[in-house]
């Protein structure tokens, strides 16, 4: 093995280098089929199941290209700000591959659907940094292997090797930025966030289930550094299997401490492929790339060329749904939110998630208050996403109702949401099966005052003679008689009406 | 009685099946029998499907009795299919080891139409491995012998289906033609090759060579049987992005007009780039014979030149083996057909010593070239210019059909060569597809209908007929006419000038 790389200082290495970074994410889209045959797209069946003669490259099968797949991609480059082609091609780019059914993948080569576009990505300080997109093409994925017997899972000492083709021909969109320059120290964090918005993008455009952990999201990072004031690139590497927002930006920093040791300790960066270790958040040296692969690219001669008309652009165009950015600009302003409140609730993933129970009938601070903290914390503590919690937007408003009813206090509020969490059913059906409600009737209230300051004479009297804050033993023996379910304001008064 | 049967052509047979005179199962029986008889010989097929056509056949006999109307104009007539369309019932080799003994999990559009329209498919054909070659000296399974002479080649890829003509094993015929697969067997057998405009008939299924190039096609020994049949196989699929979305041609009317004899007002070209040296006099004679039978028609004849067409067969040979390479990078053993089984190999060791034995010595030939064409420093040179010179072809084609309405030229530039005679010099056998090349390279129309026997050696000749894309019937009505004159003249059809065939067991 080789040994752990050694690391610059990431302080010194901004101070002495650029970064020069390129992201490639490849997105899976969410079609109903493959991206050249009618083959079911679903995610998780039976091995080899959602295949047929096209995506399994039998001898004699053609391609036909998914319009839907076309139609998305189209909407991705518009909402990237790229130019639509009016005409392109696919390629075929060449290399043997057992998980690859032809040998070769039906891709987009220099001549993609959309390029030279740009993305505005906002930064934790509000700061917008714009990415230029280079491209952003389509092509097909390949299946997927099974390496038995071997360590990890990798084809290195494994015994035999199983292959799985249901993936294979899953439409993917590929999306390469321009060099990002310029961003310095930053640069990880422009990574990140230029992942997050990306995602949150596709995710608006409603073209791919963004999920990074299940693959239908997956970026490889690019990075080199060059000597500050110089202007030429340096050795870029290529670092994958890069699987969360957060390890976007690990691998990153991780790659300019590793390059800036290599540099000025008189070596030189080794073009090639690196592999992230989620668990300690370094790369490691993969496929080399001397010699830059040779793909044999050629114009894909089963396809005719694709030429969207103007006019089916146009009306793709018109039909974009309200980006990210803006989406969230309506809500700051519509909500009155701060700069900081805003951040909170997009950082939290619940602006969907209280835009909807807003809509159910939910005050719009009360919604927050609920995803942003309660919520999020659960969340937080199933590591789930939290539009994954099983509690829908319509449920946390009703649940907020009754606590403006005055049927719930908040304490109630939160057990009767953990009820709806744990599968106990709507929110009145939980505050009915575990008798939640506040105790709002009056004369059993009053026995319980009564008995409280029949049981403490002395508090009694003291309040009797005008030392109202004396109250509060009366009200915390009458909560605790009624198991928390009294309006404790209700309780108060009631204790001082007693003793007027 | 059943050589009777064999004698008959397409359109005939299935007039007598339909007005059930006879039966489907008669006419198959007879060409089973025709083939247990000659096949030794011949080896014009890899598999025959003997109970699998006489079901056909009899499901074809039971819905006439039951007074159905038939299926399509040929319903009932056997056929031999290229071994390179996919068959769910029959084994799809592609005349190579690599796929020995696989069975598809699905059928070819070509197959699929066959089958709807009552045809009835006798077996599968010998070829060059994956169409590579003019003379089906490469198949892995042995060559097949041309009926005229046989210790001569019956052409290539397609030899198998059209020396199944040649030798009365089959009416009909189904080929692929890359650089002339179809038409060069069809000329020197003596039969009718179509191929037709690219996207006329549907590539779903067809074991791709050169995918901008292949195209399937009929094959008979008539021109009116070829029509039969290119309507039953032609028209739009949208299994095949490829596929023209239009109406197939008229071609059958155009031929049945044809046969009328009359082409006033019909002009043809001679392509004047198509003579000279490398024709064998013999040919280039039969040739002339041709063109001035046609004049008699009514035709007028024109010289018309076609620049470019002298740099068609080094374009070709950068094209096709360039997307052959990418085509048969599949055949790896990962999946399906042959897998070294030498052990303790990795992934990538295994499909290198699969490559290395299943495919032929032409087959690596042409990957190897189309691999160093499309490498990177090598790409605009070799596959970029060679598609600039494709440009320019398809140039030639318009401005010789702004004069002409089809051009002709021989199909080949010489007889069947000897078995053996040019396997060790792959120029010598790349120069057959010398004339029917520029018609891949710009994807029109065009087919070899026999234009008599060469002087020199009494071994037939192709007069080749071009028309322009979507344009077949042209072609059509002018070979239609072109026969029908000819056999009137010489006493009958030229096909009925082979050789007897020594019956021996199959």
């Amino acid at each position: 093995m080789t040994a752990v790389a050694e690391l610059m200082d990431y302080a010194e290495v901004v101070e002495r280098f650029d970064p020069v970074l390129g992201l490639e994410v490849h997105v899976e889209l969410n079609t109903n089929t493959k991206m050249f045959c009618g083959c079911p797209t679903a995610f998780g069946a039976e091995p080899n199941t959602q295949v047929c003669p096209t995506c399994l490259g039998l001898p004699g099968s053609l391609p036909v290209v998914n319009r839907k797949a076309v139609e998305s991609a189209i909407r991705i480059g518009l909402a990237l700000n790229c130019e639509i082609a009016e005409w392109c091609r696919f390629a075929r780019k060449n290399y043997f591959y057992p998980d690859m059914p032809k040998n070769f993948q039906t891709s987009q080569y220099d001549e993609p659907i959309a390029f030279n576009g740009h993305l505005d990505v906002v930064l934790d300080d509000g700061e917008v940094f714009r990415v230029g997109i280079e491209r952003a093409h389509m092509e097909e994925d390949t299946g997927k292997s099974l390496h038995v017997g071997g360590s990890g899972g990798r084809i290195h000492g494994a015994e035999h090797s199983l292959l799985d083709y249901n993936r294979a021909g899953v439409p993917l969109i590929e999306i390469v930025t321009k060099p990002v320059e310029g961003a310095g120290e930053r640069a990880p964090e422009v990574a990140r966030a230029y992942v997050t918005a990306l995602r949150d993008l596709l995710r608006a455009l409603d073209v791919s289930d963004v999920r990074m952990d299940q693959g239908s999201l997956r970026c490889d990072a690019n990075v080199s550094l060059k000597p500050k004031g110089t202007a030429e690139f340096g050795t870029r590497t290529e670092t994958k299997n890069v699987n969360s927002l957060r390890s976007v930006e690990r691998a990153v920093r991780y790659e300019m401490c590793r390059q800036a040791a290599v540099l000025t300790g008189g070596g030189s960066v080794v073009q090639e492929t690196r592999h992230f270790d989620e668990s300690t958040g370094s790369t490691a040296a993969g496929r080399r790339k001397e010699t830059s692969e040779d793909y044999r690219y050629f114009p894909e001669p089963d396809l005719v060329p694709l030429a969207p008309s103007r006019e089916w652009v146009k009306e793709l165009s018109a039909t974009l749904p309200e980006l990210p950015w803006e989406r969230r600009k309506r809500a700051q302003e519509e909500w009155g939110l701060s700069d900081a409140e805003l951040r909170d609730l997009v950082n939290a993933g619940a602006l969907e998630l209280v835009a909807e129970t807003v809509e159910a009938g939910a005050s719009p601070d009360e919604a927050r208050g609920w995803w942003v903290s309660y919520l999020a914390q659960q969340a937080n503590a199933r590591g789930v996403e939290i539009a994954d919690l099983p509690i829908t937007p319509k449920q946390v408003a009703r649940v907020i109702a009754l606590v403006a009813e005055g049927a719930l206090t908040n304490k109630l509020a939160r057990q009767v949401v953990d009820g709806v969490l744990a599968g106990e059913g709507e929110p009145d059906e939980v505050v009915a099966a575990r008798g939640l409600r506040v105790v709002s009737d009056d004369s059993a209230l009053l026995a319980a005052v009564d008995e409280a300051l029949a049981a403490q004479p002395d508090v009694a009297e003291k309040i009797r003679g005008g030392k109202v804050q004396a109250a509060g033993a009366i009200v915390g023996a009458v909560m605790k008689a009624t198991r928390g379910q009294a309006d404790a304001k209700r309780v108060r008064e009631l204790v001082i009406e007693r003793c007027s | 009685m059943s050589s009777d049967l064999t004698r008959l052509t397409a359109a005939e047979l299935a007039e007598k099946i339909h007005a059930r005179e006879i039966t489907s199962v008669e006419v198959t029986q007879a060409h089973l029998g025709r083939i247990e008889q000659v096949d030794g010989t011949v080896h014009a097929f890899l598999h025959v499907d003997t109970d699998g056509a006489l079901e056909a056949a009899r499901r074809v006999d039971e819905a006439l009795a039951a007074g159905e109307p038939p299926a399509s104009p040929l319903a009932g007539v056997p056929l031999a299919l290229k071994d390179v369309f996919t068959t769910s019932d029959m084994p799809t080799t592609c005349g190579s080891k690599m796929l020995a003994g696989w069975i598809p999990p699905y059928d070819a559009t070509v197959t699929r139409r066959l089958r709807e329209a009552g045809i009835v498919i006798l077996g599968k054909t010998n070829m060059d491995e994956f169409a590579m070659g003019s003379s089906t000296e490469n198949s892995a399974y042995g060559p097949t012998r041309n009926p005229w002479d046989l210790d001569r080649i019956p052409g290539g890829s397609g030899g198998g289906s059209s020396a199944s003509l040649a030798a009365f094993e089959a009416p009909l015929a189904i080929g692929t033609d890359t650089g002339g697969s179809i038409r060069q067997p069809g000329a020197v057998t003596g039969t009718v090759g179509v191929k037709p405009t690219y996207g006329g008939v549907s590539r779903y299924g067809l074991v791709a060579f050169s995918s901008s190039l292949d195209q399937g096609g009929p094959c008979a020994r008539t021109v009116l049987d070829a029509a039969l049949l290119h309507e039953v196989i032609g028209g739009h699929d949208p299994l095949d992005s490829t596929s023209i979305d239009a109406p197939v041609p008229p071609v059958v009317a155009a031929a049945r007009e044809g046969a009328s004899g009359d082409l006033t007002g019909v002009r043809v070209g001679v392509v004047r780039e198509f003579s000279g040296e490398g024709y064998q006099p013999g040919v280039l004679a039969a040739f002339q014979r041709a063109v001035e039978q046609l004049g008699r028609l009514g035709a007028e004849v024109v010289e018309v030149s076609c620049p470019h067409f002298d740099y068609a067969l080094p374009a070709y040979y950068l094209i096709a083996p360039s997307e052959c390479s990418s085509n048969l990078a599949r055949f790896d053993g990962m999946r399906y057909g042959l897998r070294s089984r030498e052990n303790g190999h990795s992934a990538e060791e295994v499909m290198s010593l699969t490559r290395e034995a299943g495919f032929g010595p032409e087959v690596k030939r042409r990957i190897m070239l189309g691999t160093y064409a499309l490498s990177a420093g090598y790409y605009d040179a070799y596959y970029g210019q060679a598609q600039k010179v494709r440009t320019l072809i398809v140039r030639d084609f318009e401005a010789a059909f702004d004069r002409v309405d089809v051009l002709v030229a021989p199909t080949t530039p010489t007889t069947a060569f000897r078995i053996g005679e040019r396997v060790d010099d792959p120029m010598a056998m790349y120069l057959a597809d010398l004339c029917t090349i520029p018609a891949n390279l710009a994807g029109n129309a065009a087919l070899s209908v026999p234009c008599g026997l060469s002087e020199d050696d009494g071994l037939p000749v192709g007069l080749q007929v071009m028309a322009p894309a979507m344009e077949d019937h042209r072609m059509y009505r002018v070979a239609a006419a072109y026969q029908a004159a000819r056999d009137d003249a010489e006493g009958g059809p030229l096909i009925h000038r082979v050789p007897d065939l020594e019956v021996t067991a199959r």
